[in-house]
């Protein structure tokens, strides 16, 4: 591990003021970070420790706001996200160990990095997110993990988290703030895709820190949930995964917020799928052309075909759970 | 308020870089945890901190100021075996032992989880009250590998002394 200066942050204005120390990075839980400085892929000169800020959850216009510092654990354990954001409490609790839910934070959650195998491969593999213009060996490598949506030449990474992909089917608001002021930005426009530059992963600014997260009340009578496809029962990261907002009135599908994980850079919010579902019967069939209809643009790789049918299958069965149609 | 480790007050490492691990172990000579991958995917250096287990190889000590670290060799009463360690020696709940100390400070830290109405991925119904079965301790406990395959005797061990009698029952059938 490279040297480093670590400091606390007891406030978000001295947050934002130690990072603006050189190659300064915000510290999380650590769970992800440590490990990057470890294996030398991050080599931050200083590290702003800001798990003391904004730690609350707490309701707010109707729906939740969410600190940047709250654990995974707590927050999949709050009464409200229990009871309101089942979607959400469900992501969090197939992410990680319990002890990496005890440790890992929200803003920390949102800003882990891709476990590419070729990206944490320092040694012997080249990779455009550490070392931009350098090439991808994951591309025509061992890509079974990679992304089938919105991928490049230059990568095809896909983002790990659980919660993110939750936050974005529940409409979710990112809070974030530098010396400048604060800003708000959507959830689903927090990541970007690859195109040519991998390396650049967020829309945030240098030392730009997140604050908290809010998510809007789900109107009466929504169902939600999530579903995890992985190698093992449990604690492994996503092949594919589907979080789901439903509402079904008179048969009718009146709203949908579809989001899936695993397959790109970011959350891929299922915005062709939405558009094909609303107003439908709520049936197999409107679920599955849906699904067809967002995975028409995938595109796989040498090894990971097999997720375009298994997304495919695990969207049309989270809909039909949600909406009560037999499986 | 300083880093206690068991009860003792300890200072932090001058370098940034030593893991809560390495101070327990290279430091403290507190080598009942123990590194396995030294990535967060193994368990065997899990500890608890302020009663919540944790991975103590991704966690920089630094980090863990004013906080109550107990570790495998915190838990006994003196002489007294922590219920659990009875348990883990009465049902064979290891083979060659290296996953064992961080089995047991996790299932402490579990313990008090379902105390506190944590749901887990297996969960049916997040509003219901938890009971815990060998379902839900499995996935309770997946954070914590055990090379040698001794996961029934860890399970066996685990539901002696946190599990409902019938669940123990149906288990010892």
């Amino acid at each position: 591990m490279t040297p480093f200066a670590f400091t606390r942050a007891a406030a978000t204005d001295e947050a934002l003021r130690l990072a603006a120390a050189p190659a300064a990075r915000y510290l999380g839980g650590g769970t992800n970070l440590v490990d990057l400085m470890r294996e030398t892929v991050e080599r931050p000169a200083t590290l702003v420790d800001v798990t003391a800020l904004s730690t609350a959850i707490e309701p707010e216009d109707g729906g939740l706001r969410i600190g940047a510092g709250v654990r995974n654990a707590a927050l999949a354990a709050h009464p409200a996200v229990r009871r309101d954001y089942p979607v959400l409490a469900r992501a969090l609790l197939a992410g990680a160990s319990a002890q990496i839910r005890n440790m890992a934070t929200v803003g920390g959650n949102l800003l882990q990095r891709t476990r590419c195998t070729y990206f944490y491969d320092v040694e012997g593999s080249r990779c455009n997110k550490r070392v931009p213009g350098a090439g991808c060996d994951a591309r025509d490598g061992f890509n079974r993990i990679h992304a089938i949506l919105g991928a490049s030449q230059a990568c095809v990474a896909t983002h790990p988290s659980d919660m993110a992909v939750a936050l974005a089917a529940l409409d979710a608001t990112v809070h974030c703030t530098t010396a400048q002021g604060t800003r708000t930005l959507p959830l689903v426009d927090l990541h970007r895709l690859p195109g040519d530059h991998p390396e650049i992963e967020t829309v945030l600014e240098p030392g730009e820190l997140i604050t908290h997260v809010t998510l809007p009340a789900l109107p009466d009578g929504t169902r939600s949930t999530y579903r995890k496809v992985r190698d093992r029962a449990s604690y492994a990261f996503a092949l594919v995964s589907v979080g789901a907002a439903l509402r079904v009135e008179d048969g009718r599908i009146a709203d949908v917020r579809l989001a899936l994980g695993g397959v790109a850079h970011r959350p891929w919010r299922a915005t062709q799928a939405e558009a094909a579902l609303r107003g439908l019967p709520a049936t197999r069939a409107s679920f599955e052309a849906a699904a067809a209809a967002e995975l028409a643009a995938a595109v796989p790789l040498r090894d990971n075909g097999f997720k375009i049918e298994l997304a495919r299958r695990t969207i049309t069965a989270v809909l039909a759970e949600l909406s009560g149609v037999d499986a | 308020m300083p880093l206690t480790v068991n009860g003792a007050t300890v200072p932090l490492p001058d370098d940034p870089r030593v893991s809560l691990l390495d101070l327990l172990r290279d430091t403290l000579h507190l080598s009942g945890t123990k590194i396995g991958c030294n990535q967060g995917a193994c368990g065997a250096c899990t500890v608890l901190v302020d009663g919540e287990r944790i991975v103590s190889c991704l966690a920089l000590a630094v980090q863990y100021d004013g906080r109550a670290v107990t570790t495998i060799e915190g838990i006994a009463d003196g002489e007294t075996l922590h219920p659990l360690q009875a348990a883990f020696i009465e049902h064979d709940g290891f083979q060659c032992g290296y996953c064992t100390p961080g089995q047991i400070c996790s299932a402490i830290g579990m313990a008090a989880e379902l105390g506190r109405g944590m749901p887990s991925h297996v969960t049916g119904d997040l509003a219901a009250t938890v009971v815990l079965d060998a379902d839900e301790l499995r996935e309770r406990m997946s954070g914590n590998l055990c090379r040698c395959g001794a996961h029934n005797g860890i399970v066996a061990a685990i539901l002696d002394v946190y599990g409902p009698a019938k669940v123990d029952q149906e288990v010892a059938a």
